[in-house]
């Protein structure tokens, strides 16, 4: 058998797809966090919770309404991420004005009730989801086994980025956005709806977190804490990178899953520690993050 | 400003100095009350009970020195709290002749090491990636302890003696127990009242209101900051030790992020950059949590403390106390 650095080429090929898709997990969660950071200012700490209710909606829409995977994939992300623009609408916007460290608490306690709830009725062993019927088997590419769902999980995750990306960068929205990124008050002087613009932006967010969790539902147990230990390592991620930059986001979370995944074949002890072990090296290296500017 | 300018004139008239005098008895008078309450509470109430919320009272005041005396939100103070717990009862359970207050002693220290890192570390970044950074850094810690072969993982670490204090004091009864928790409680909120009523502490206000102007005038709040932060480690971490030496163990819980959580809770509901808020808001939350263990609802614990969150922030920011001195401001004054 071929070996690469003392591994097995087939363990080293499946750890290493394992951290991509671990990584499009961290690239999609710390994006969203990204978007709402960027015109809300606040830190969503909802956000680990939101991508549970996800795959929770995902889950439960299967099982008490038959929804398949194709339809739970795209119904979803609408319904949390209107929950989420309710929740804007009626809790965010009324401490807007103050400092932004209460949005990160006010979402915290928010977290605490979404998991809190399902907890007590779902308890913490997780639920298994049916893969799609379309994704399941793999591809035997000579030199490693490449499971269908995995494959489809990284164009799918890689795929929303890019339309984030495209979203934001090249339309009329997305300018509105970057605009009011810059200066809303200017925005606002300008006639743009900037309230609005602040509901949809963070509903978008949300939307983005419950897409991920549609996705991660046939891949890893569906509990009601899933989200919350995630949750902290994409804010390592966030640390690491910097919330400046789109580009930044994406490359920063893949690269840390592939990192997170080798550690897995040489030295597992450290696996689900290595992230935080980056950031601290960032910290005393780059304070601003790879791809931050220091506000 | 809201103080009068009558302080620059030098000389106090002297209505104003009566006035003083009179608050200052006053406050006398309410901090002694308080004292004698804290002294026969025992005979009243559960000893054990009350140690709890001693011990938790002095781990909300030593995140208070931060988030309500320099402005940053920890969001990793549950490191500091298992760490001084940790190595207090691993010292003490391990080596049965250790008297108990060199093992706390042995705990804050740790604590204190730890907080120095998180706190060269942390203070790098400013807002809201100062919350993400000390998280990260404490989960890193809690995957340590999850790990390291002397804590007992998820088990945690039994059987602690409490031993006798400097070799003489039994603290197996639990009323002397008590009153050992009960001074170690007033030694850290003397620290913390001495810290806050300090140059030191008025510096730190200073960072908190507005730290371009702090720096511009010279000071170097990092190494500031630093300070701070190192001091409220040193008591979370005192906390934690105490703690053990009442429970008898250490687990992962006090480890857990959910434990920084609850901190800040208790402190938003007492009320932030108060001295007397986080005993409050202490007391109220370990009551609680002791209340809803007992009833119907002991599965909703978690509900009820983000619900609480959710008002505290949307409509009580100054907590309890806050709201409290507001009240007596605008009728007494």
């Amino acid at each position: 058998m071929t070996t690469l650095l003392g591994v097995p080429i087939a363990v080293f090929m499946g750890q290493l797809t394992l951290g991509l898709v671990n990584g499009a997990f961290y690239a999609l969660l710390s994006l969203g966090l990204a978007v709402i950071f960027g015109l809300l200012k606040i830190v969503n700490f909802a956000h680990g919770a939101q991508y549970m209710l996800g795959a929770f909606a995902a889950l439960l829409s299967m099982r008490y309404f038959g929804t398949n995977y194709w339809a739970a994939l795209v119904l979803v992300p609408l319904v949390i991420g209107g929950l989420g623009m309710l929740l804007e609408r009626f809790l965010l916007r009324r401490i807007a004005h103050l400092d932004h460290l209460y949005g990160l608490l006010l979402t915290f306690g928010l977290a605490l009730i979404f998991e809190g709830t399902l907890v007590n009725f779902f308890g913490v062993s997780g639920a298994r989801y049916a893969t799609p019927e379309a994704l399941q088997g793999g591809l035997n590419l000579g030199f490693m086994f490449l499971p269908t769902y995995r494959a489809w999980v990284l164009v799918a995750a890689l795929g929303m980025c890019l339309f984030t990306w495209f979203m934001i960068e090249r339309t009329r929205l997305g300018a509105y956005l970057r605009a009011g990124t810059e200066n809303a008050a200017l925005m606002q002087a300008f006639g743009v709806n900037v309230p609005l613009l602040v509901t949809l932006t963070y509903g978008f967010g949300v939307g983005l977190a419950a897409f991920a969790g549609v996705l991660a539902a046939p891949l890893y147990p569906v509990s009601p804490t899933m989200g919350s230990s995630l949750l902290i390592v994409v804010f390592a991620v966030v640390v690491i990178g910097g919330m400046g930059s789109i580009l930044g986001a994406i490359v920063t979370g893949l690269a840390m899953g592939v990192i997170e995944g080798l550690t897995k074949v040489y030295y597992p002890e450290a696996a689900n520690t290595v992230i935080f072990l980056v950031m601290i090296l960032v910290l005393l290296l780059r304070p601003a993050g790879l791809f931050g500017k220091e506000a | 400003m809201s103080q009068p300018i009558d302080t620059a004139a030098g000389a106090l008239p002297s209505a104003v100095a009566a006035r003083r005098r009179r608050e200052r008895l006053r406050h006398g008078a309410f901090y002694l009350a308080l004292l004698a309450l804290g002294l026969v509470a025992p005979l009243f109430v559960y000893p054990v009970f009350l140690m709890k919320i001693l011990c938790f009272a002095l781990f909300a005041c030593a995140f208070n020195l931060l988030l309500g005396y320099v402005g940053l939100l920890s969001f990793g103070h549950a490191a500091f709290l298992a760490t001084g717990g940790y190595v207090t009862g691993y010292l003490l359970a391990s080596h049965p002749g250790l008297t108990p207050e060199l093992g706390i002693l042995a705990g804050t220290l740790a604590a204190t090491v730890l907080g120095a890192l998180f706190g060269v570390l942390s203070i790098r970044r400013q807002g809201i990636y100062f919350a993400m950074v000390t998280l990260a850094l404490a989960q890193l810690v809690f995957f340590g302890y999850l790990q390291a072969p002397f804590t007992g993982g998820e088990d945690g670490l039994h059987g602690v003696a409490r031993g006798e204090l400097f070799g003489v004091i039994s603290l197996r009864g639990n009323l002397s127990m008590y009153y050992f928790v009960f001074g170690v409680f007033l030694l850290g909120f003397l620290l913390i009242w001495r810290t806050v009523h300090s140059p030191f502490g008025q510096v730190l206000k200073a960072i908190r209101e507005n730290e371009p102007r702090a720096v511009s005038l010279g000071y170097n709040a990092d190494a500031y900051k630093l300070v701070a932060f190192v001091i409220s480690a040193a008591l979370a971490g005192l906390a934690g030790a105490t703690k053990t030496l009442v429970f008898q163990l250490a687990s992962l819980t006090d480890a857990h992020w959910h434990m920084s959580g609850e901190v800040i809770l208790m402190t938003l509901l007492g009320g932030v950059g108060t001295l007397f808020g986080p005993l409050v808001g202490a007391s109220l939350v370990v009551s609680l949590q002791h209340m809803l263990a007992q009833s119907p609802l002991g599965n909703w614990v978690d509900v009820v403390l983000g619900a609480i969150f959710v008002l505290c922030v949307l409509s009580f920011r100054s907590g309890i106390v806050g709201e409290a001195v507001k009240l007596y401001r605008k009728n007494f004054k």
